[in-house]
């Protein structure tokens, strides 16, 4: 794949991170070409006779017109093998935590360093014989990445062939595993633990499947009234302050995923400073490894150079989805993509194309759709996965996108364009993060469009869906009632209506709000959640049945057990369901003694 | 000073093929060998050297945007010399104590800086993997801000003011205060102080400010006036970033950064880019103004293995009072949290009239607690908002319905409100330390029942309730 013609050509124009070159024949378009003297990673976005414009990824200050631009041959690929996990990459997947190792404590222009740890020997397994025949994807062995990670070396998605040898042992990322005689390539081709693909391209898969199951993430409003598929795409829309960011993290640190991929993309450095730190230390509480160890974290912090901000996201999706051909579930985070889209909008100025909508490029919904659709389900190529030889794999890469609308206005193209390809929506509500109401999600316009009805009622609770609804008819209820109180006063509410406010109330204070700091509330399980809504109801149920038989409001509302409600966040996970059981019976028991059942 | 290191040359060739003056920007034809960005000196017709910078370059032409204003250049006789590198300041410590202009030139009437080192300014950006987090408490001396969002070293926040509102006296107090107990210590503080576009009353001010809590040997000034320029505000914050990265990078110093008024910076920012016929964004500015403003801001933190620290206090108005504009909007996106001033409650006489509702401090769980500050800050704090956010929603209430259809419970709440705005944020010139800050909110606290704080934990209740 890779173009051996390298032309020099010559720089003729530069306008910030837009410079213009001639003299480069052969090129092609989203080739990196090095630029300057100094060699400044760029890629070619546009051609046109004898002129080539390219975006370069760094600092554009002190090159001359005149300075020479290199081909490389290559479009901008990342470089994919053992040793992803755990690593902070930039943009172009410089490797930010063995430079700061090196002592660069500013990023240097032009600096160069391999992706993966060079150095390191990975024990590797082979899973294939000399003489197999193995496809594209297949797996050729095995090499333990982390404790939970086993990192499957497969066959590049364009190589086929008879394995000629295959080595046991001690192996470098860039040494040679295997060697496969291929007919195509009329040669042999070798396969090392690493291999390089184009991250504008999405890497190929058999069949793209529906989504079948719900990835749990540990949030109490997202699991239970917003779920997002495993293989599905949300986005997080929300007004400075309102916590995207905060919902990220949660994300990242609890959802149910085999490896999270997380794209800081324009987004504040002392922000991936708080998850370097954090990330090492906290343990996944369903493998109890290191949550660093599932991390692949990309920082192209704000005021790194805008060109590559663009190129994260697709560095990114990249990793994730190497890993998703691996066969497993992987979650992708991206903060902001609002960010991504004004780096889209900078560089189309300096272009001088045509602006669409606010100054975006009219390609704004085309990028962004072909970016949501890197996620999905699929059937991953090659077949050599799993306990059984002729098993195939199947793998998945959910997107959670954050946007960042100015004046959180919804109405903006980012968010408009994000809603159209994103399957869940949550939107964050000013107005709930400034009573200090987290996760701020608002129930009243968050939606989910994946149905996991029959998932809830098998692997929950039975009447789980009936509970759901249930719950949020009371929320919308909720919300016209407080409209009523906002304009005469709340004495105007029948005892029944007023139930409805104690009850509704009792579920955003007890069950949607979640602290990210509490040690124990942070992650909340399903089945805890489940416990958590069936106390609530059934409290209700019991309330609206003391009403029918006159016991006074004021009794219920008073009653002692309440304040233990507002407890059962706290509940520790293992014995949350006993936990709630009992206190569940103690409220029945508090009604029994007004005479209600 | 702003100088440069010229490049090994045989010879400086000078141009005299000025083709257009438009604004800021001047384009100057049949050019050989120019860098993007390098920085060019132009010779007026009167004599005056003013600097300026290459902004596009291709082999005929460049554009070049002066820095000191365009007037009374001419196409015929203004001299143009490339100088073959980037802006650099010249920085020294012996700059402590001295005002300068936006471009780093001496105002003060003293000498000119001898430079230990020239320094780009527009910097480099801090890797990520070297920050450290920012987790040491600062004081300023304003309850609302160091009990409610509190300050750590190596944030950056901004005061969101609007016109007329005492943001310039806030942060004055704020950085007299901060010099005198070193935020909170015997350890080697500094102030940069960078004014961009300000009047001359306002410059006065702050000089005075200085010279009255005797800190002035600790205070590096950059001033740009409101009759100035507007192009040299481009550098100004600039200039003041590059020397206080020099103070605490280099000479370890705690070093706090105050940007007054971002929005006379956002203004010039849109000027430019209008004069050079880009397609603005947002109300006329740039498309790039988050990334640009993201340059600045992101110049602050602290770094792995180093003691000293760059922390950043940005002053903006708010146009209308709008928090939805282009400049706080975008500010509000890259700093770590907001302090909002309230027109309202100037009105009523206080100060400092901070809102707490909208106003927020991200890195606050860090820089509090036990061995910081004091382990029943978080839920202090928690619960004065919760009890003056429900105070607010009562005051609309008691407008529609009036206070005597209120419950005992919610009159007290209503009371508290008042008692907060009026002795806890209102707290006057006076400054507080971190323990009368708590012990102001303690007071506050004990008139309510102990059932009704439900944020703070039963032991704080038994050792703080009165």
């Amino acid at each position: 794949m890779m173009n051996e013609t390298h032309t020099t050509g010559k720089i003729v124009r530069i306008a910030g991170p837009v410079v213009r070159a001639a003299g480069l024949d052969n090129i092609r378009l989203y080739d990196v070409a090095r630029v300057g003297e100094i060699g400044l990673i760029g890629e070619v976005i546009r051609l046109s006779e004898g002129l080539t414009t390219i975006q370069v990824y760094e600092d554009t200050s002190g090159i001359r017109v005149g300075e020479p631009v290199y081909n490389t041959g290559y479009p901008l690929v990342a470089y994919l093998g053992p040793g992803l996990l755990g690593q902070v990459y930039d943009g172009l997947q410089r490797p930010l935590n063995i430079l700061a190792e090196q002592g660069e404590e500013f990023i240097q222009r032009g600096v160069q360093a391999s992706p993966l740890p060079a150095e390191k020997r990975w024990h590797f397994t082979p899973r294939v014989s000399e003489g197999d025949l193995v496809e594209p994807g297949d797996i050729l062995g095995v090499v333990q990445e982390s404790r939970t990670i086993e990192h499957r070396i497969m066959m590049p998605p364009n190589a086929r062939g008879r394995v000629t040898k295959i080595r046991e042992g001690e192996l470098k990322v860039d040494e040679v595993a295997a060697v496969v005689r291929s007919e195509e390539a009329g040669g042999e081709i070798e396969v090392t633990l690493a291999q390089r693909w184009p991250v504008r391209q999405p890497r190929p898969s058999r069949m793209r499947l529906a989504p079948r199951e719900p990835m749990m993430t540990g949030t109490r409003i997202i699991d239970s009234f917003f779920p997002i598929a495993k293989g599905g795409a949300a986005i997080i829309p929300g007004g400075f302050g309102t916590g995207k960011t905060i919902t990220e993290h949660s994300l990242a640190r609890w959802a149910e995923a085999d490896v999270v991929v997380y794209v800081g993309c324009g987004e504040r450095g002392n922000e991936m400073t708080e998850v370097l730190e954090e990330f090492p230390k906290l343990e996944d509480p369903r493998t109890g490894a290191k949550l660093m160890e599932r991390t692949v974290l990309i920082a192209n912090t704000s005021n790194m150079p805008v060109a590559a901000r663009e190129a994260s996201i697709y560095t990114g999706i990249t990793i994730a989805e190497y890993y998703r051909d691996m066969g497993y579930d992987v979650l992708m985070l991206a903060d902001s993509t609002s960010r991504w889209g004004e780096a889209l909008r900078e560089i189309s100025g300096r272009l001088e194309e045509m602006p669409g909508e606010e100054g975006y490029p009219a390609y704004l919904a085309a990028r962004l759709a072909e970016f949501y659709e890197r996620a999905g389900r699929v059937d991953c190529i090659g077949n050599r996965g799993g306990e059984s030889d002729n098993d195939a794999r199947t793998g998945s890469v959910s997107i959670v996108g954050a946007v960042s609308p100015p004046g959180g206005d919804f109405s903006e193209p980012v968010t408009q364009n994000s809603m159209r390809v994103a399957s869940t929506f949550w939107a964050l509500d000013y107005n709930l993060s400034r009573r200090r109401h987290f996760p701020a999600i608002n129930w009243t316009n968050s939606y989910s469009l994946y149905d996991f009805k029959d998932w809830f009622e098998r692997e929950v609770a039975d009447d789980w869906n009936e509970l759901t609804q249930e719950a949020m008819a009371l929320l919308q209820r909720e919300v016209e009632l407080l409209e009523i109180v906002q304009l005469v006063g709340p004495d105007a509410l029948a005892e029944p209506e007023r139930a409805i406010l104690a009850t509704a109330r009792m579920l955003r204070e007890d069950f949607l709000q979640q602290s990210s700091f509490h040690e124990v509330d942070r992650y909340c399980m399903i089945q805890k959640s489940y416990w958590m809504l069936k106390a609530i109801m059934d409290f209700h149920r019991l309330t609206q049945a003391a009403l029918e038989r006159n016991v006074p409001l004021s009794r219920v509302t008073s009653m002692p057990v309440i304040p233990l409600i507002a407890r059962m966040k706290e509940f520790p996970a293992q014995s949350a369901e006993a936990d709630v059981q009992e206190l569940m019976s103690r409220v029945r028991q508090d009604f029994s003694t007004m005479g209600v059942n | 000073m702003l100088k440069t290191i010229p490049m090994p040359r045989l010879f400086t060739t000078e141009y005299r093929t000025l083709s257009q003056i438009r604004g800021p920007l001047v384009f100057v034809e049949r050019i050989a060998d120019v860098a993007y960005n390098e920085i060019v000196e132009i010779e007026g017709p009167d004599g005056d050297v003013r600097l300026g910078q290459v902004l596009d370059v291709d082999q005929q032409h460049c554009m070049v945007r002066i820095f000191i204003g365009t007037s009374g250049l001419d196409l015929q006789r203004t001299r143009v010399r490339f100088t073959g590198d980037v802006a650099r300041l010249g920085v020294s410590l012996s700059m402590l104590g001295r005002a300068l202009n936006g471009a780093g030139v001496p105002i003060d009437g003293g000498p000119p800086i001898t430079p230990e080192q020239m320094l780009d300014i527009n910097g480099l950006p801090i890797n990520p993997s070297m920050r450290a987090q920012p987790s040491e408490f600062i004081q300023t001396g304003v309850s609302a801000i160091d009990g409610l969002n509190t300050l750590t070293r190596g944030q950056k926040l901004p005061i969101f003011s609007g016109a007329g509102l005492p943001a310039n006296e806030l942060a004055a107090q704020v950085a007299s205060h901060a010099s005198v107990t070193g935020g909170n210590g015997s350890e080697p503080f500094a102030v940069v102080f960078a004014a961009i576009g300000i009047t001359q009353r306002e410059t006065s001010f702050f000089m005075d400010q200085f010279r009255a809590s005797d800190s002035m040997d600790r205070t590096l000034l950059f001033i740009n006036r409101a009759d100035d320029p507007s192009i040299e505000r481009i550098l100004t914050p600039r200039t003041a970033l590059t020397a206080a990265e020099y103070l605490a990078f280099t000479h370890n110093r705690h070093v706090l950064v105050i940007l007054t008024d971002m929005t006379n910076y956002c203004e010039a920012l849109r000027e430019i880019a209008a004069a050079s016929e880009e397609v603005p964004g947002r109300r006329g500015y740039p498309g790039y103004m988050y990334s640009d403003l993201s340059s600045l801001y992101e110049r602050s933190g602290r770094i792995r293995g180093k003691s000293g620290s760059v922390t950043q206090l940005i002053i903006l108005t708010m146009p209308d009072d709008d928090i939805t504009h282009p400049i706080p909007d975008l500010t509000g996106y890259i700093t770590e949290g907001q302090i909002v001033l309230n027109r309202d409650l100037h009105r009523k006489g206080i100060y400092p009239p901070i809102d707490v509702l909208p106003s927020l401090s991200r890195l606050m769980n860090e820089g509090i607690g036990k061995n910081k500050t004091r382990a029943d800050h978080r839920s202090v704090a928690d619960q004065l908002y919760a009890l003056y956010a429900e105070g607010r929603d009562l005051r609309r209430l008691v407008a529609i319905i009036g206070e005597a259809a209120l419950s005992t419970e919610d009159r007290r709440v209503l009371e508290f409100a008042n008692r907060f705005e009026g002795t806890f944020v209102g707290q006057g010139t006076a400054s507080r330390e971190i323990a009368q800050t708590l012990d102001a909110a303690w007071d506050l606290l004990s008139p309510m029942p102990p059932d009704l704080l439900k944020r703070i934990p039963r032991e704080f209740i038994e050792q703080y309730h009165k």
